[in-house]
């Protein structure tokens, strides 16, 4: 149930808390990572009407930006963001879509590396595109990604494309598993 | 200006949706799983990418139109995509050829326009652009795979190369739209394109053992002006056709 005052959506929960309680959203495709984890949520501040009172109501403005251009998810990331904060009394919410910087995987943390390891999706195994180059690269990038269940480094890439937008399949020529692989992006 | 800009989001927008409703029809009909879900993604990110484009076309027209209507609600002379993206699926070969072409052109102009100087144009870019050379990379690897394969996968690919290399030309030839862009430094002469464009193909096709088609071939064009083909009708026909018999139809 949600009072009153918390309805009013105040900043008196800070920042730091937002984020806290962001962490808490799944990815919907890889729900053992946040969409913090990520690097889907760029932002959080309040925004206040200048002619409001102190205490008055405030809006929570969350920014995101897309991973993939025609990613499915982003719909799922955004209602799940909404619903996430109004059970914790954040009443005005607005979602804001960045495009620039794109995002890439380099923006993941650490701890997000590791949850997708955990679950069995190699993590990005290095730097994402480089786009500065002026010359266009049109050889394939052949490196080598570890199994995330065996740790070996003798795999093969089965396809480019996998599951999702963000991943390519791969597989294990040790224990002959097949696995995701997080496209460095 | 404005117009020009309108005109030019839409050329942008309708490249993406043009190709991704091409690849959208191999789905699950790939000649194998691995290369039915690469299509497939490939769609799916120039889906995004049309959405983008598009919703700012809307925006910049001021008339009320969204991505949606945008998309399901033109004829095809209102359609202003390159003739490269509307060819036919053909054989594998084919798709491919067409796919790179499109691909090593689309990376190359998606670089320039994301230091546009209009910022909106620069977001989209910078965002698709990484999405372009990502495509590049698999199908520069599959023409060589195919290119430098079997006597059969040989000759198709370089019956491919040389039946689409009509439909190239189009990208590098300007118009008072690209000119006006041009100006204001919003957008590259598509001119200057040419060159790293016939390098790179060049660079693929020699690693592939494929003859390169004659630069100073005949060219068609007309798309970027909305007169096409007669496959872009049939096309829109299937993909419009439930906005067209039941407009305003949502679930």
């Amino acid at each position: 149930m949600v009072t009153e005052e918390t309805k009013a959506g105040t900043p008196t929960q800070d920042c730091r808390q937002i984020w806290a309680w962001l962490e808490q959203v799944p990815d919907p495709e890889l729900p053992a990572i946040s969409v913090v984890d990520l690097g889907i949520v760029r932002d959080v501040a309040w925004e206040r009407e200048d002619d409001e009172e102190e205490d008055g109501a405030a809006t929570c403005v969350i920014t995101i930006t897309p991973t993939y251009s025609g990613c499915p998810a982003m719909e799922v990331i955004a209602s799940a963001i909404r619903e996430v904060l109004q059970a914790r009394g954040v009443a005005r919410i607005r979602l804001e879509t960045r495009l620039s910087p794109a995002w890439t995987t380099d923006w993941m943390s650490a701890a997000g590396r590791d949850k997708l390891r955990a679950y069995g999706v190699a993590p990005p195994a290095w730097q994402a595109i480089d786009t500065s180059a002026i010359k266009l690269h049109w050889r394939p990038r052949r490196q080598s990604v570890d199994c995330p269940r065996c740790g070996s480094a003798n795999t093969e890439c089965v396809s480019e494309f996998g599951s999702t937008a963000c991943k390519a399949l791969y597989r294990c020529k040790d224990c002959l598993e097949p696995f995701d692989y997080f496209k460095p992006h | 200006m404005q117009k020009a800009l309108f005109q030019y989001a839409l050329r942008l927008g309708d490249n993406a949706l043009i190709l991704s409703q091409r690849l959208s029809q191999w789905c699950g009909k790939g000649p194998a799983l691995e290369e039915d879900m690469a299509l497939t993604n490939v769609a799916l990110d120039l889906l995004g990418q049309a959405r983008l484009w598009l919703d700012y076309a809307g925006e910049l027209e001021g008339a009320g139109r969204d991505q949606d209507s945008l998309a399901f609600l033109r004829a095809p002379h209102e359609y202003y995509n390159l003739l490269l993206v509307e060819q036919p699926n053909g054989h594998y070969g084919d798709t491919l050829a067409r796919q790179w072409y499109f691909d090593v052109w689309h990376s190359l102009l998606l670089q320039r326009l994301a230091g546009s100087a209009e910022p909106r144009i620069a977001a989209i870019a910078e965002k698709s652009e990484k999405e372009a050379r990502y495509h590049l990379r698999r199908s520069s690897d599959l023409v060589i795979r195919l290119g430098d394969g079997s006597e059969l996968s040989r000759s198709r690919m370089q019956q491919s190369v040389d039946d689409l290399w009509m439909f190239t030309g189009e990208m590098f030839v300007g118009d008072d739209v690209d000119a006006v862009l041009v100006a204001e430094g919003i957008a590259p002469a598509p001119e200057s394109l040419r060159a790293p464009w016939l390098e790179t193909v060049g660079e693929v096709l020699r690693e592939a053992t494929l003859t390169a088609p004659a630069p100073d071939a005949w060219m068609q064009k007309g798309g970027k002006q909305g007169v096409h083909g007669e496959h872009l009708g049939h096309l829109l026909t299937e993909m419009q056709w439930l906005q067209r018999s039941y407009p305003g139809a949502q679930w």
